[in-house]
């Protein structure tokens, strides 16, 4: 991901050191010459994704998500153009972002609240900012919510390539 | 961009793992967890046969699967010195929580010691002395053997009143029976300290003295209670963030009303509904959201009194329920004493309340009709009290608690089904010690003794000062000048020369330095100030035993090795009391030396047969092998018998209307309002602009302490947040994400702004006792006459100090009130 802060860096490398030092090394050097995450090569702990068309981007209306499903048909997500640039957004504006719609708590379905563009969750509350990267408002996940990495071609076709956290309700993100 | 782990995959758990009982570290609840562990090199399969669930891994799991863990539930921990794989993952079978994590107990693996995934690698490995200017790994005899001599040298000179002691009292992680009973027996029977102070309190004394006066234990009930009342009446207390699977799991079925089947089959012959709610909270909290998302809003009634009118709200409802005769008299006849004289002496009209409180007359009646109104059909409505921080830490603690038991006891709502008057709890408990008499009451208030350059030494178990006491800002100054004399002269002769070191010790206390001594599992900001820093194991590296907030015991079995030579805190007791045996036999005084006989233990579970089981009343009935075998589920104290195998407990206290006096009668007790008790407060408030309000938020409730190395944690939180509305934020020119100085006459402290727009004009609400940004630094020494401490009510002055810095930009400012989509 671009603007990974220092911390963020930190801790990734933290939690793989041990097991892939070598390859977080490789990831932390690909982000520090800009390369975004989706055009590194896959660390061989992380799973191989495929490269999926979600929709054009003439598809979307700024603030109105449209459902997708990523890595497979059992993974909802949604697809949002924020209509301003954010950290991580894809596409000419950098406002495009993609997200699992399954609660990193308890898996219930999130819900989105156009007002304030977020993700909320009925299960028990958690709420999770779309504009920030998924990062949990508030709530009882341990993890903020697991991002798709998106590429957008010439034609404006949508690709998701990625996915930066654990999925709920698999233990490895590829069935 | 919001800190991700880049974990995509988890090793699965084979059908042959082994599988041990946690109950988790931090909060009150204590949540059931199981420990699963293997071989690092092997794996099971995602076939139903291959793995421990029996589940289908190869499919996506539906929501609340007892077969899913979060990369945060994972790690690779020792056991036995060999590698294994670790998931620590919340039970479906325990009903506490019934497989509910929390974002603080769902990581309780991620926060363990690991060698090979580099968490929590500030653990404290080695005993660490005060040498060549910082602080050097040394041995453990080396270390007890130093901290045994200047005790015992200190205690020659001073007598016992010398030694200062700070002890946690509480169960859980740095607590638990095994450890509060060591710690107990050194300072209580082998010595009797009197200058010793608990972890969150400036003195040796309950947080709850009233209602113990009373003759009412304040954890009188059953988490089941909150299903079947009729209204919760719950004050200072933010049980979403504080009390989250209490919460999720017994308070909202009733506000939703899935739990009227039980309440109709356990309490047959009187009508029912879903729970309504009052919550006293000068502040809009997300447990008052998440009430009105799920009872509606005309279930919940949200008290925003003014601060710390607390105890005037309860008397007017005291005397409202008296006089539309909404009491239980036959319990009031046959089991309390003192009421009329009560009722006399706390009457206060609803207007004069009104006025005081900042609230409506009507909403104090509405208050009033729903803990008392009788029910259709003319049966006592039932009402669960419950309270924590906001009372215990608010103005007048000790007659605002009896205010509050009065209310209960008058609508006869102790001792059954859907009521109690409870605190709700911070950590777990887990207290057994020998008889605390002699510390006496009022206790010695410490903070000041060491302030005022009383004792020689000080030790310290599993607590730090520097980020949870009142008055920091002058105990932090003082505390280091008076170290740093001993630091000093430490320096100024060969660090390997003890007799030496001793002389110059005993000469820096003689100027009025302290020589400090740290027990502990991870750095702590007073620990930087200590000679010697000794390392404790914490759950889970050791067996443990706690009660939650029903009184609830469970055995949290070892899983894990503690790091390096660090070893639980009832070892460490036990080898000081050896030390100091040693050393009074070595000085020439054998019937001293005698007193520190009898901690020969060689494991913790030792420690538990010598305390819990020979002192604590049912104790006879306990043991580690048939806590074992009773799961996450334990039982409820006091234990009655061993019967078909089963420890049988007690579910709720006082069922038979006995209570804990002399004459089995709870007592009435009056308690008159009178203004802001503490010295202080009112010129405080009158000279300052804003209300400092503070408390605990989701993620760092009881866990910050290893969250200072989550990655996850300082992520959301670098800084402590401090909650302001958007126009005061306009009027001092501040932004989301600003640091702002807080500051008073007390001293100063920083935090973050949040902006946000339910909070009151001139009340804020900053983080408590956060790393980096300590709140209780403009928190005035006032205290009740106890010495309670009254964090609650502070005053201060905000300015800015700096734009939003780097840490701070990616952060969101959202609002934290869950929406529906
Ligand atoms: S609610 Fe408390 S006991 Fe339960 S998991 Fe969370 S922190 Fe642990
Ligand atoms: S499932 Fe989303 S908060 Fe629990």
């Amino acid at each position: 991901m671009k603007g990974c802060n220092n911390l963020v860096d930190v801790g990734r490398r933290q939690f793989l050191r041990g097991g892939g030092a070598a390859v977080a090394g490789a990831a932390a050097a690909a982000a520090a010459l800009g390369r975004t995450e989706a055009k590194a090569a896959p660390a061989p702990a992380r799973v191989s994704y495929p490269s999926n068309r979600l929709a054009n981007v003439a598809d979307l209306k700024v603030n109105e998500p449209v459902d997708i499903a990523y890595p497979d048909a059992d993974s909802p997500g949604v697809l949002i153009k924020l209509g301003q640039a954010v950290d991580g957004g894809a596409g000419p504006h950098r406002d495009i972002v993609a997200f699992s719609i399954l609660c990193p708590h308890k898996g219930f379905p999130l819900a989105y609240a156009a007002a304030d563009r977020s993700l909320n969750c009925p299960g028990h509350y958690s709420r999770f900012d779309v504009e920030k990267g998924g990062q949990q408002i508030w709530g009882q996940a341990t993890q903020n919510l697991p991002q798709f990495a998106l590429r957008i071609d010439g034609k404006g076709d949508i690709f998701a390539e990625g996915v930066d956290e654990l999925i709920y309700g698999r233990l490895s993100n590829r069935l | 961009m919001a800190f991700k782990r880049y974990v995509d995959r988890l090793p699965i758990p084979p059908k042959d793992a082994r599988v041990q009982n946690v109950t988790c570290h931090f909060c009150i609840v204590g949540c059931g967890y199981k420990a699963v562990s293997w071989p690092v090199n092997q794996q099971g399969g995602p076939a139903p046969g291959q793995n421990l669930f029996g589940a289908d891994l190869a499919k996506q799991e539906a929501a609340d699967s007892a077969a899913w863990f979060a990369p945060s539930m994972y790690n690779v921990v020792k056991q036995d010195g060999r590698d294994v794989h670790i998931v620590i993952m919340p039970d479906k079978d325990c009903v506490v929580n019934s497989g509910l994590g929390s974002v603080r107990g769902a990581r309780l693996a991620e926060l363990s010691y690991s060698q090979t995934t580099n968490t929590q690698q500030q653990r404290l490995t080695d005993p660490l002395v005060w040498r060549y200017g910082s602080m050097m790994p040394t041995s453990w005899d080396d270390a007890i053997d130093l901290v045994a001599e200047v005790t015992r040298r200190v205690v020659e000179e001073q007598g016992e009143d010398g030694l200062i002691v700070s002890a946690y009292d509480h169960g859980g992680a740095g607590g638990g029976y095994e450890n509060t009973w060591a710690t107990g027996k050194l300072y209580f029977e082998s010595m009797k300290i009197k200058n010793i102070r608990i972890h969150n309190r400036p003195a040796y004394n309950s947080e709850v003295h009233a209602t113990r006066d009373m003759g009412v234990g304040e954890l009188n009930n059953c988490y089941e209670d909150a299903e079947l009342a009729d209204t919760l009446f719950i004050v200072g207390a933010n049980s979403l963030e504080t009390q989250t699977n209490y919460f999720l799991n017994h308070w909202i079925p009733n506000l939703r009303g899935t739990t009227l089947d039980k309440k109709k089959q356990e309490i047959p012959n009187e009508a029912h509904a879903a729970a309504r709610i009052v919550i006293v909270d000068p502040r809009r909290t997300v447990t008052v959201n998440a009430c009105e998302v799920e009872a509606g809003k005309d279930n919940v009634l949200h008290l925003a009194i003014n601060s710390g009118t607390d105890l005037i709200l309860f008397n007017a409802i005291f005397t409202e329920l008296a006089a539309k005769g909404w009491l239980d008299r036959p319990f009031i006849q046959a089991s309390t004493s003192g009421f009329d004289a009560a009722l006399a002496a706390n009457k206060v009209s609803l207007d004069e309340a009104a006025k005081v409180t900042g609230l409506t007359v009507a909403q104090i009646a509405k208050a009033v009709a729903w803990i008392g109104e009788p029910k259709a059909g003319g049966a006592r409505r039932r009402t669960m009290f419950a309270y924590e921080k906001g009372l215990i830490w608010g103005n007048d603690n000790y007659r605002t608690n009896a205010a509050l038991v009065n209310v209960a006891l008058a609508t006869g709502n102790i001792g059954r089904p859907g009521g109690g008057c409870v605190r709700l709890g911070g950590h777990q408990e887990g207290y057994s010690r020998p008889s605390d008499a002699h510390v006496g009451r009022p206790a010695a208030y410490v903070d000041q003794l060491l302030i005022g350059g009383k004792g020689g030494v000080h030790h310290i178990w599993g607590c730090d000062h520097f980020k949870t006491t009142l008055n920091a800002s002058e105990f932090k100054r003082t505390y280091k000048k008076r170290t740093d004399l001993v630091k000093d002269a430490m320096l100024s002769v060969p660090g390997g020369d003890r007799r030496a070191q001793v002389e110059a010790i005993m000469g820096a206390i003689r100027q009025g330095g302290l020589f400090a001594v740290n027990v502990d599992i991870v750095p702590t900001q007073i620990g930087q100030h200590c000679h010697v820093v000794l390392p404790a194991a914490t759950a889970g590296e050791m067996n443990l035993t706690s009660m939650n907030g029903e009184r609830r015991m469970r055995l949290t079995e070892r899983y894990m090795d503690p790091p390096g030579q660090s070893k639980p805190d009832c070892l460490v007791a036990a080898a000081l009391a050896q030390g100091l045996e040693r050393s009074w036999r070595a000085a020439g005084k054998p019937a001293i030396a005698d007193k520190f006989k009898g901690y020969d233990w060689k494991t913790e579970e030792d420690s538990f047969k010598d305390g819990y089981q020979r002192h604590e009343k049912g104790g006879e009935f306990v043991s580690y092998d048939r806590l074992r075998a009773m799961g996450t589920n334990g039982f409820q104290e006091p234990a009655t018998a061993f019967d078909g195998g089963k420890i049988v407990g007690t579910k709720r206290l006082y069922t038979d209307g006995k209570f804990g006096t002399k004459d089995g009668k709870a007592t009435f007790m009056a308690s008159t309002w009178r203004g802001f008790q503490a010295e202080g407060k009112q010129a405080e408030k009158d000279k300052f602009t804003f209300l400092i309000n503070n408390g605990r938020t989701n993620q760092v409730w009881q866990s910050a302490y290893l969250d200072q190395q989550s990655d996850f944690v300082r992520d959301r939180w670098p800084f402590p947040f401090i909650e302001m509305n958007p126009a005061d934020m306009q009027e001092l020119n501040l932004g989301a994400g600003d640091l702002v100085e807080v500051y008073n006459d007390n001293g100063s402290t920083q935090a973050m702004v949040y902006p946000t727009p339910t909070a009151k004009r001139k009340e804020t609400f900053m983080l408590f006792a956060y790393p980096t940004g300590v709140q209780g630094n403009v928190v005035s020494k006032g205290v009740n006459e106890f010495v309670i401490p009254n964090y609650k009510q502070a005053w201060g002055n905000i300015r800015k100090i700096a734009t939003a810095p780097e840490v701070t930009r990616h952060l969101t400012f959202k609002s934290q009130e869950y929406v529906t989509g």
